[in-house]
């Protein structure tokens, strides 16, 4: 008993019995529920099959989405209702400034990035003998956490001063070929920059897996037509290929977006959002949980949400689209 | 265009291989010389740039690794390629994250990720499978109303819910009792809309015949959940339990909030993110540090990339 309780893996074993236990019974009571007639049977299929799911969802996402919606408007332990006051402190915040500064930089940047080279890559490798290969290539950083490609990156980026051997790679580099070593992640403002590219590493991925799928579906007869016309191949890229996969292309776009608004993580590990690299979601958890303010945390929560709400508006109309071209 | 179309002019079924091409000029007009010199400029730039990304894509973990292997001293005085032209390999690098002292030993971590993510995975996937069979199968009324608002709560970014969610859970005695219990609540709470609509995509596909023929053969709902849905969606159920494993895995925003910086259950990245903070210089460390934690998403990945890339092109993709 007492290993269940106060080991590590004692709690793995008893939460995986207990899940286990938890649908055993939810079905038994649906086999129970079989049994009875009528509307009382379907409703309690319904919650049976769909309440547990739904009542997790109420209590932990629904609730605390308007609670958080409320913090917004009250001071940092949300005991005195302040207004607007927590935004104006965003808008206003020197720091805050910066952040919404870099974020907008990053919403804009890594998703064009990452959809850029994984559709050039996408176009380059189709159908060669490489292809699958080339592929695991680079949708491999996807595999890595945040924290890892940051770590990684950091290591490439490193810098010594002019005196000393460089043991970063690009720094490496540049002495090499005669130029002066460079602080890619003290100096503002390109210091963002060289964070974005880190996201654009593990997004590129995503955006060349999809985007490949999407140019071997554009119809043969459609390349035909234009090869018999005798375009060029950057011809049939630009006139043909581009805007076959129009609408995966907005998916990618905006789903690389979405994800985007909410990184911290890089910012934390490469730079921990000094030099001017500050981004609203670490600045968030930065108010929230470092200087407990709940009321400037929550704030900036509620205008990440914001930002969100019309990219994924457009992202699941398109993807209806897809869906409704497909057929 | 008035280019003639080739494949008119070519001879169908011969044994004839295709002519190789020609450089003397011949008969051949000057522009499809041109044409040709120019698709061979354009490949061999296309093979260089498509080079040039997978290096850039693989050489950063490579050097990464090979660091990782090094004695401390080449660490910091020489960069990772001087490995090529003196070589020299040491494990004392893992030895200490994975089994040194305390304050450096990461494998206490490795194991608390390890028992954050599997019931994190399993947990949603189960409420999951269940839910979207009934959104998919059951028919009630407003059904379509509720699964459209579940849908929406993709919207709701994990920012939005985390302040509050954490009060629930602080100070409760349940959570005193099984300190991993908000982990595994909370990545289950953000994995679900999600999981629902694409495992209820995925049964929307299910042939409703075979669901009829059960019934007429007199099987109730727990039967056809699990003799006919279970197993007609294990494809699905296998790329969303990769996504979500890796999710939680790589999670840093969940495990740095809900663990409260306790070292008993605080997952690998948060203590990744922490020394790469307070050791930021010390690269031995994080080295190897970063590759002991990617070192098990890559091994999952290479292995299930079937069921990986098809998750991916199902839309599972969550931020």
């Amino acid at each position: 008993m007492s290993f269940l309780l106060y080991s590590k893996n004692g709690q793995l074993v008893l939460a995986l019995v207990a899940f286990a236990a938890v649908f055993v019974l939810l079905l038994l009571i649906a086999k129970l529920a079989e049994r009875a007639t009528g509307r009382a049977r379907g409703a309690l299929m319904v919650a049976v099959f769909g309440g547990p799911a739904l009542a997790l969802l109420a209590v932990g996402l629904i609730y605390p989405a308007i609670r958080t919606g409320w913090m917004s408007f009250m001071n940092a332990r949300s005991e005195v209702f302040v207004g607007w006051a927590n935004y104006a402190h965003v808008f206003t915040d020197p720091g805050g400034v910066i952040a919404l500064r870099n974020t907008l930089l990053w919403v804009v940047l890594a998703p064009l990035l990452a959809t850029a080279i994984g559709l050039v890559y996408a176009v380059l490798i189709d159908r060669s003998r490489f292809e699958s290969a080339a592929k695991s290539l680079l949708f491999l950083p996807m595999a890595i956490s945040f924290v890892g490609a940051g770590i990684i990156w950091r290591f490439v980026y490193e810098y010594r001063g002019a005196a000393q051997e460089q043991t970063g790679l690009l720094n490496a580099l540049i002495v090499w070929s005669g130029g002066e070593p460079v602080r890619f992640l003290q100096d503002s403002p390109l210091n963002t920059i060289f964070l974005i590219f880190v996201l654009v590493w593990t997004e590129a991925g995503f955006a060349m897996v999809v985007l490949s799928a999407a140019i071997k579906a554009v119809p043969q007869d459609i390349i035909d037509a234009a090869r018999l016309d005798g375009v060029s191949s950057w011809q049939m890229f630009w006139r043909v290929t581009v805007p076959s996969i129009r609408p995966s292309l907005v998916v990618v776009l905006t789903t690389i977006s979405i994800a985007t608004l909410k990184i911290f993580d890089i910012t934390r590990t490469m730079t921990g959002a000094e030099f001017e690299t500050q981004v609203l979601a670490n600045e968030m958890y930065d108010w929230s949980f470092v200087f407990g303010d709940n009321g400037v945390g929550s704030a900036m929560a509620v205008i990440i949400f914001l930002l969100v709400i019309p990219l994924v508006i457009y992202n699941v109309r398109q993807m209806a689209t897809n869906r409704a071209v497909r057929g | 265009m008035t280019t003639p179309p080739t494949t008119m002019t070519t001879p169908v079924m011969t044994d004839v291989p295709p002519r190789p091409p020609s450089t003397s000029g011949g008969g051949a007009p000057n522009r499809s010389a041109a044409a040709k010199f120019r698709k061979l400029v354009t490949n061999r730039v296309g093979s260089a740039v498509a080079i040039v990304i997978a290096v850039l894509w693989t050489l950063p973990t490579f050097g990464l690794f090979v660091s990782s292997l090094r004695p401390e001293a080449d660490i910091r005085s020489t960069g990772w390629w001087h490995v090529f032209t003196d070589p020299s390999f040491t494990l004392a690098n893992y030895e200490r994250v994975l089994g040194g002292a305390t304050s450096t030993n990461l494998a206490v971590y490795f194991q608390n990720s390890l028992v954050i993510a599997i019931p994190a995975t399993l947990l949603p996937l189960g409420l999951a499978i269940m839910a979207s069979y009934a959104f998919s199968v059951l028919k009630w009324r407003g059904r379509d109303w509720v699964f459209v608002g579940v849908f929406a709560l993709q919207v709701v970014p994990l920012q939005m819910a985390l302040i509050p969610l954490l009060r629930i859970f602080s100070g409760s005695a349940a959570a005193d009792a099984f300190p991993f219990l908000s982990l595994w609540v909370a990545h289950t709470i953000f994995a679900l809309p999600l999981a629902i609509f694409l495992l209820h995509n995925f049964m929307g596909e299910v042939p409703r015949e075979l669901i009829e023929a059960a019934q007429i053969d007199g099987a109730g709902h727990v039967t056809v959940f699990l003799r006919v849905m279970l197993p007609l969606m294990r494809p699905a159920i296998a790329s969303f339990a990769i996504f979500q494993f890796l999710w939680v895995w790589n999670d840093l925003l969940v495990g740095l909030t809900f663990s409260g910086g306790s070292r008993t259950i605080q997952p690998l990245t948060a203590a990744l993110a922490a020394m790469a903070g307070d050791r930021g210089q010390e690269w031995h460390l994080l080295t190897a540090g970063a590759f002991v934690s990617i070192l098990l998403p890559l091994v999952v990945f290479f292995s299930l990339q079937r069921f990986f890339v098809r998750g991916l092109l199902a839309g599972s993709v969550k931020g």
